[in-house]
């Protein structure tokens, strides 16, 4: 994996130790350790959740009638429906359930799709160059700019026209986020591109007469990627915020297709004025729980990656291997000296200072 | 600021030469700057036409279901959809050269029209948000480098990433729950009460800005009212971007803690906390302001959702109204317009940060 960086100390290392989420675990210390541990755990919840929703759930999650009669609406939380039931009946904490089967579809349809679609347009674009190049880059960087969500309502329109069907609504959703995303992909694994081009290993495949197609996908592919776990899971607590999003605009999935977190807070939007709590705030905490899980992983990875964030004790051990994977390659959080490269309207992530300097 | 950027070991910083120079040099990273929005532009109105044209026009789409065919085709046809695609295309686009972004389908009033009604009540909404988020951010950021590592730090931080994971809708609903239904101290939605709505439309040169519409109606009560009514709108969006502020300022007040010359002053005994207050502290807020500009984007989108949450009658209001009826030429139309606002917004960012930092400047 690091023909690039191959130290000693590098090879030396087990093949468990050196798998993504192992590899840091053992590398944190104190405080990152904890917060990273608490991401996994709760990660982890949230995928077992999903998964064996089914099972878990008490209902379905478009049952309306259990064996003694229909649920009733806004039944508050006891007895049958611990966490009570919504306006339109529902029970809440199946569809609490369910909804993490919907959210982690979603994630992972969105994230494979823009990964593929990304990656393989940064390659090209920033292997080939020229005017292709230069035209991908101010489009993506203009679709960058702009507010994911609307973003993703326009493609909503335009895939569903608005109207959301079983596996079409769902699908719909992950393809609007993938659209948004596809610019975030592109812009690292171009940038990475771009230097590992330049790197003596290619030019010496170069020289051996490998051809275009095996250069990128063997020596400079595998290389670009070493940043992808990372945005990876910045992408997937997103992913979740605006598939949430476009629900509570009624854009989402309707609850006889699926349970969609956003679509039964943009339900229980009325019933917060009359008191009712439990219809809102248990989608909502299924939310935050899930996103914070996958952002505490994330923003552990962040810090473990770059040297200066990174606990003190782990900084010998590792920083020959790490030196060049912060989300956006040369990407510095500093605001001294050389901290603000020329940008051009080019957007960052809210995740942090990040900055992109090609 | 200058102070700062001249004692800072750049060799770029070193090298800089006299005034004329840099002046020049800025003369023309403005105007690349600026001719790099039109492509921004016209790529994303572009881009926004031909989706929104792929499910078909959108007068159907509007109002399929209530109009019998004949009368679909005629008002098709009255509206000029039937013509060829490219020709729309080019014709849309003059027509957003000249500020006109069409004729909504379901309420018949010009977009642009709307678009200024209701710009004006999310420009205060974000202008509150902003605030909000600059008094709870940098402060938080600046306690959170100083206590690095230790438990206010890992507090502070999960904090921040809390504010980020609350989905603005979610957290909106929470703040109505608790302050305008339990305590009763808030009201639940809305920018001000009928009352005063009145008020200041009685106004004879109103703002809209309801803020100043309501000092100049001079009476207390009114104020006090609008204000009343912003102070859960403004924290709900304003907290998203008082996490983000909060990690920003944090990582680099800690990088800033750690360059030569903080080391220079630390080493002539001045203490931690005037040093991330005097020495880290301004530099680190640099990057803050190039922030805001990409933050636009986002508080754009949070407006809408919060916004629809306070049935506050801005642009994210309305957009989600025209979605719900299904008119798309409205929604194109500020969809479009916002593209605008954020490359106009990135641009003005943009000089800000290249006047106050010279090292951005090509």
């Amino acid at each position: 994996m690091s023909d690039a960086t191959g130290s000693p100390a590098a090879q030396k290392r087990s093949a468990w130790s050196r798998l993504p989420i192992v590899h840091q675990l053992r590398q944190s210390i104190g405080l990152q350790r904890g917060m990273l541990i608490a991401g996994l755990t709760i990660t982890t919840l949230f995928v077992l959740t999903a998964i064996f929703a089914p099972v878990l759930a008490p209902y379905g999650f478009s049952q309306l009638r259990g064996a003694d009669g229909a649920f009733g609406a806004q039944q508050p939380p006891g007895g049958a429906h611990p966490l009570g039931t919504t306006v339109g009946g529902y029970d809440v904490l199946s569809r609490v359930l369910w909804g993490a089967q919907t959210a982690l579809f979603v994630i992972v349809v969105a994230v494979l799709l823009s990964i593929f679609a990304g990656v393989f347009l940064g390659l090209v674009s920033g292997y080939f160059g020229g005017w292709l190049d230069r035209i991908s880059v101010v489009v993506s960087d203009a679709v960058y700019a702009f507010p994911s969500l609307l973003l993703a309502i326009v493609i909503s329109i335009v895939i569903s026209g608005g109207k959301s069907n079983l596996i079409g609504g769902v699908l719909a959703a992950a393809i609007s986020i993938t659209v948004v995303f596809i610019p975030q992909y592109f812009r690292v694994i171009r940038a990475e591109t771009v230097r590992i081009k330049a790197e003596a290993y290619v030019e010496s495949a170069r020289v051996l007469g490998a051809g275009s197609g095996r250069i990128m996908f063997r020596h400079v592919f595998r290389n670009a990627t070493r940043t992808l776990p990372l945005i990876l899971t910045l992408n997937s607590s997103e992913a979740i915020l605006t598939l949430a999003g476009l629900g509570y605009l009624g854009f989402g999935i309707e609850p006889t297709a699926a349970a969609e977190w956003g679509y039964d807070l943009n339900k229980a939007l009325s019933d917060v004025t009359s008191g009712i709590w439990w219809t809102s705030l248990f989608p909502g905490l299924a939310i935050v729980l899930v996103v914070l899980g996958i952002t505490l992983v994330g923003e552990s990875l962040n810090d473990l990656a770059d040297p200066r964030l990174r606990g003190r004790r782990a900084v010998g051990q590792t920083a020959g291997v790490v030196a060049q994977t912060s989300v956006v390659p040369g990407g510095t959080l500093v605001a001294g000296p050389g901290g603000l490269g020329g940008r051009e309207g080019a957007a960052t992530h809210p995740t942090d200072g990040l900055e992109d300097r090609p | 600021m200058t102070t700062v950027t001249t004692r800072s070991p750049s060799p770029r910083a070193t090298g800089r030469t006299k005034r004329p120079a840099s002046e020049s040099g800025i003369g023309r990273y403005i105007l690349i700057r600026f001719l790099l929005i039109f492509p921004t532009i016209f790529i994303l109105v572009s881009m926004v036409f031909w989706l929104m044209r792929t499910t078909g026009d959108p007068i159907t789409a509007a109002l399929g279901g209530r109009l019998g065919p004949e009368q679909l085709a005629e008002r098709i046809q009255a509206a000029g959809y039937d013509r060829p695609i490219f020709v729309q295309y080019v014709e849309y686009l003059g027509q957003v050269f000249t500020g006109n972004f069409g004729t909504t389908i379901s309420t018949n009033r010009p977009v642009a029209e709307i678009l200024l009604t209701y710009g004006v009540a999310t420009f205060e909404l974000v202008c509150y948000a902003l605030l909000v988020a600059f008094i709870v951010g940098i402060p938080l950021g600046m306690v959170a480098a100083y206590w690095r590592d230790k438990p206010a730090d890992a507090f502070l931080r999960v904090f921040a990433i809390l504010c980020y994971a609350t989905p603005v809708f979610f957290s909106g609903l929470l703040f109505k729950l608790v302050f305008a239904v339990y305590l009763d101290v808030l009201p639940v939605s809305g920018r001000a009460s009928t009352g005063s709505e009145l008020q200041m439309q009685l106004l004879p040169n109103k703002t809209g800005l309801y803020t100043i519409d309501a000092i100049m109606t001079g009476d207390p009560g009114v104020l006090a009212d609008v204000l009343e009514h912003a102070v859960l709108p403004a924290l709900t969006l304003g907290l998203l971007t008082a996490g983000i502020f909060l990690r920003l300022v944090r990582t680099n007040v800690i990088g800033t803690l750690g360059t030569d010359y903080v080391d220079a002053a630390r080493s002539r005994g001045v203490s931690e906390f005037r040093l991330v207050r005097k020495h880290a502290y301004r530099p680190a807020l640099i990057p803050i302001i190039t922030v805001i500009g990409l933050q636009i984007a986002l508080l754009l989108g949070g407006a809408v959702l919060t916004e629809t949450t306070f049935e506050w009658k801005g642009l994210g209001f309305i957009l989600s109204e025209f979605l719900r009826a299904r008119d798309f030429v409205a929604v194109q139309g500020i969809v479009a317009l916002l593209a605008v606002i954020v490359a106009l917004s990135n641009f003005v960012v943009d000089i800000i940060a290249a006047l106050i930092d010279p090292r951005v400047r090509y």
